[in-house]
Formats: structure tokens, sequence, C-alpha cells
């Protein structure tokens, strides 16, 4: 990518964030916005601080871990239409979540913990699933047992809700949707410090990426240690959605259409793609968690809702242009 | 001796014959072995084997003086090049880009690429007549621009031998010939090389010397001249063949039709 883009995206994602922080149900002055970092003492200030900070660098955070993921599962399984929500994440950390919501666990941290744990088992049984013969992952399995055990969650989940009341029902449709009305500056902290280790293990894998787009058996012979390799970015990309499942809900496209365009826009190779993707996926989920707080304020739409619809179309052209 | 296999056995997970069967070959600095047989005979068992990619029930491999078992596969990368069979291009990439690939072994994760990684990339494209497709998109290049450009990335590893598997499978035979000119000329320039090949005819042309499997089992072994025997051929590949000479004295291999005899 030239250094033109870099510095395109790198004002965008600034001004995804500025953006986020001034606009919302309420508009923020100018004033208020750097007051907030000075440490005013406004009520616009402290409006910044403790609810819009959190949640628009929650959302960079999120947007860019989904756009990561994406882009380096895409390299692993060898299919550009791959999304992190492929290997069934999201059907176990929503049966978690719902279950969590139906029973009333308490406290702030019952549900994001219920999702995080459903999402954990689901890995747990995909990559059983997929390491044949008791050495071998197997790419394909992944994804075809991905979307099988998602699918048996998925329907468990339908189960537990279709047996709560309704009040149950909405906030767990609202949960499953996903959005940060939650966020909150512990989740945000607690979020980046767990996403540190897996997001520096993807990276540092920028060049087996490369090598594995070649197909297993040439990225061995050029190197790479294709075995471990393999565990290595399905382990963290596992983790890492897993726990952007937990603290915003399912939220797709993200990961599938960001790291597409960003292969196209100029970075092909994983060393520019992944921290590329990571700033554009950042940036496009504060401008979706923006347009869905104030499209219709001061009611929110679900983030999900917002990224499909702008992801579909996204997709849909780029599709089409390669096609072409 | 830069690798060298000895008497190795393959049996693959539920088979009962062995795929490959007490074969021994080895590679040398300059000598271009030339690996025939008809299909599923374990020609490409042979190499997996040689690279350590499956199991060997039995034998031994051997790179540069140490078990094979004891390298790592980033440092196997600094001394074998390999051009596999198959390559689908998912992910387009620049040519220059995707040669860039084969100095991956070389750097650390992290790393930008070196002034001498880059060099060594333009002389591999230089060396296999690529260097003009080095902007091109690997999806725009013609079957033999591409088959020249993954030669060139297995050069671009600095290898002190080359591997292909099939290299020349679905080209005319402008590229068929390029690329057997090619590897020649790299083999006299010093590298150790193994083509495993159907073309029988020009293995016989361009190659030092002949390994010949059937079944799994080594039956011939050594020059073209004594490998390629009418009698041995006609029952290897189960067709009946006449074998005659070309003018720089080359056996060449005219297969039969029901009804005719040999020379």
């Amino acid at each position: 990518m030239t250094p033109r883009r870099w510095l395109v995206l790198g004002i965008a994602s600034l001004m995804a964030v500025v953006m986020g922080l001034l606009l919302g149900a309420v508009d923020i002055s100018w004033a208020g916005l750097v007051g907030s970092v000075t440490g005013s003492g406004s009520v616009e200030s402290a409006l910044v601080r403790s609810l819009r900070m959190p949640r628009v660098f929650l959302a960079f955070l999120v947007g860019g871990s989904l756009a990561l993921s994406g882009a380096s599962l895409q390299a692993l399984v060898r299919n550009p239409l791959a999304d992190p929500y492929l290997v069934g994440l999201s059907g176990g950390a929503g049966l978690g979540a719902v279950i969590a919501i139906a029973l009333h666990l308490g406290g702030p941290w019952g549900v994001p913990l219920a999702a995080f744990a459903g999402a954990l088992g689901t890995i747990a049984i995909v990559y059983r699933l997929s390491v044949v013969a008791g050495r071998r992952l197997d790419p394909h399995v992944l994804l075809l047992g991905g979307v099988v055990v998602g699918a048996f969650a998925g329907s468990l989940m339908s189960a537990v809700i279709t047996l709560s009341s309704a009040s149950e029902l909405r906030s767990a449709m609202l949960w499953l949707l996903g959005g940060f009305g939650m966020a909150s500056w512990p989740s945000l902290a607690v979020f980046a410090a767990y996403a540190i280790a897996p997001v520096g293990l993807l990276l540092a894998s920028a060049r087996g990426l490369d090598l594995l787009t070649l197909g297993e058996e040439n990225a061995q012979h050029l190197g790479a240690d294709v075995e471990v390799l393999k565990r290595r970015v399905y382990l963290s990309v596992a983790a890492l959605t897993g726990a952007a499942v937990a603290v915003s809900g399912i939220i797709g496209f993200v990961g599938l259409v960001v790291p597409h365009v960003m292969r196209r826009w100029g970075a092909p190779l994983h060393r520019e793609l992944l921290p590329a993707a990571f700033l554009a996926g950042g940036a496009f989920l504060v401008a979706a968690d923006l347009l869905s707080r104030s499209l219709f304020r001061p009611l929110e739409l679900p983030v999900g809702v917002v990224t499909a619809l702008i992801g579909v179309p996204i997709f849909a052209l780029q599709l089409k242009r390669s096609l072409a | 001796m830069i690798l060298q296999g000895k008497d190795l056995t393959v049996r693959y997970a539920g088979a009962e014959a062995p795929a490959l069967d007490r074969v021994s070959m080895d590679v040398r600095p300059g000598r271009l072995l030339a690996v025939v047989g008809p299909n599923g005979s374990g020609k490409s068992t042979l190499m997996k084997a040689l690279l350590g990619l499956v199991p060997v029930e039995h034998g031994t491999v051997v790179l540069r003086e140490r078990p094979l078992a004891a390298w790592r596969r980033a440092e196997i990368a600094t001394v074998l090049g390999v051009v596999s069979q198959r390559e689908e291009i998912l992910y387009p990439l620049r040519v220059e880009d995707t040669v860039l690939m084969a100095r991956y072994a070389r750097l650390g994760p992290l790393a930008a690429p070196r002034a001498e990684d880059h060099a060594a990339v333009r002389s591999a494209l230089e060396r296999c007549d690529a260097w003009a497709l080095r902007d091109r998109r690997t999806d725009t290049l013609s079957g033999g621009e591409w088959q020249r450009v993954r030669v060139a990335r297995a050069l671009a590893q600095e290898p002190e031998a080359l591997l292909l598997d099939e290299p020349t499978v679905a080209l005319d035979v402008r590229h068929e010939m390029e690329v057997f000119e090619l590897v020649r000329a790299l083999t006299d320039g010093g590298l150790g090389s193994v083509v495993i090949t159907h073309h029988l005819n020009l293995a016989a042309r361009y190659a030092d010397a002949l390994l010949m499997l059937d079944r799994g089992r080594a039956v011939a072994d050594g020059p073209p001249g004594e490998v390629l025997d009418a009698g041995l051929l006609s029952s290897v590949f189960g067709w009946p063949v006449a074998v005659t000479a070309w003018r720089d004295g080359s056996p060449q291999l005219v297969p039969l039709r029901p009804g005719e005899t040999g020379v």
C-alpha cells in the first residue's frame, strides 16, 4: 500500500473516532470534546468521558479485531468469503448469552461471560472435529464443523428463547443483533488487555498467512511449519472473535467485507493487510455505531443491522467487480 | 551429496501395499535426475518422503549429512527449492511479491525484506527470463509464464537443489521445452535437480540419470540408454513400445499401435 493510502486510512480512522465522540443522541460541542480530555467539569465533558469514549474506543477495538480475524481466517481456510463467525462462534456465544438472560445471571458481566463461555465451548468442539487423525488441522472441516456446530447451538438457542418470557425474549434478540450500549471503561479495559495476545500472535503470523494462501503444500516448501501455524491462527481468531461477541453481541459483515475491500485496495500481503484491516474495521464499526444511535435518535438500531445494511451492498459490488 | 534417500518405504493409512517400497536415490550437484513411471507408481510419494511430508515407515533421508528430521522446515527451505505439481491462484499477487515469499524462510516474522532479498528475487526472475513480468498480477499470466515464475520463486530460495513435480503438465511444446532447457541450464550451473515427469523422451534427452518406478518399487536406475529398454517399458507401462535413437544418441520411445512390431 502506498504511504498516501496509509495516510488516508489513518485520517479516516481518526475522523470516525472524533465524529463518534461528537455526535449521537446529544451532539457535543468542540469545547466539550476538548474539555473531556483536559479534564473540564462540564456536563458535556463528563458525558463524553463516561459514555462516549468507552463506547467509541470499544467499537474501534472490536471492529478492528473482527476485521483482523476475518483477514486471517480467509487465508487459513483459503476462502475469500470466510467470516470469523463462520467457525460457529455466533451460535455458541448466542446460546451462552441467551441462557444467561433467561436465567437472569446477575451483574454487568453475567451475559458477556456466559457468551464467552459459549464461544469457547464451540471452539473446543469444532477444533476437536477438525484435527484429523490426531495431528492435522483440516481447514475445510473447520468451516463445515463450524457451520454445523453453530447451527446446533443456534437451534438450542431458539428453543431457550421460545420458552422464555416476552421481556427476556426482547433483550435476548437485542443482544444477538449486537451493540455497544453497555460499553464501559471496565469492559473496554478488559477487552483491550485480553486482545493484546491474539492480536499480537496474528500480526506476527503475517508472513505465514501469505504462504498459506498458496496452499498448504506450497507453504511447506517455502518453509512454513503449517500445523503449528494453522493452530496458532485458528485459536487466535477464535479467542479474539469470542471476546468480541461477548462484549458486543453478534456483529456480522465487518470481518467479511473489510478484509476483502482492503485486499483489493492495495494490501494483498498480510504484513500490510492485517494492520490496514484493523484500522479500517475499527473506523467502519465506529461509523456504523454512530449511525445506529443517530439515525432514529433517541432510539438505537442494533449495530449489526447497520453493518449488514452497509456491508451487503459493498460486498455485492466487490463480488460483481471481481467477476468482471 | 545434497540429499539422500535410502530404502524408503511409505505406506498410506488403510492401504495394504506400500506406496513406496525400499526406494533409494540421491541428489548431487550438477546432475539432473528424472523420476519416471506410470500413474500411481509412487513418484510424488517419493518426493514427499524426501521432503519429510509423509511419515516414512522404513528407511532414512539425509540432507547435507544430517538426518532430515533434525531440520526445521524453514531451514530445509534454504537448501531445497520445490516446484509442486499444483498451485491454484486464489489471492492474486504481483509477480515480484509472490517470488519474494521465497525469502520468508530467511526473514524474521516482522523484519522488512533486505537489499539481498530483493537482489535474490531479481536474479532468480532474470535467470528464468521473467523479470519483465515482475509487475504483472499472477492471475494474468499464461500457463508457461506462471510456471517460469514458480521456478523463479524456488530459485529465489537460493537452494542447492531443485525438485520439480511434473513441471510441464498442460504446457505446449514450446513452454515444455523452455522449462526443460531452464532446468538443464540451472543444473549445469551447479544445482542438483530432480524432475518428476511423464515425458520419457524429454527426460531421455535432458536428464543425466533416470529412476523408473513401478508400483512403488524402483525397477531401473541409471543413464537413459540403460533405463529406457523397450521390453522393460512395455511391461511397466502395460503398452508395447519401440525404442529408437535420436541423432544425439538419446533413446526415444515410440508407442506402438496394435499389430505393429518394433524396429
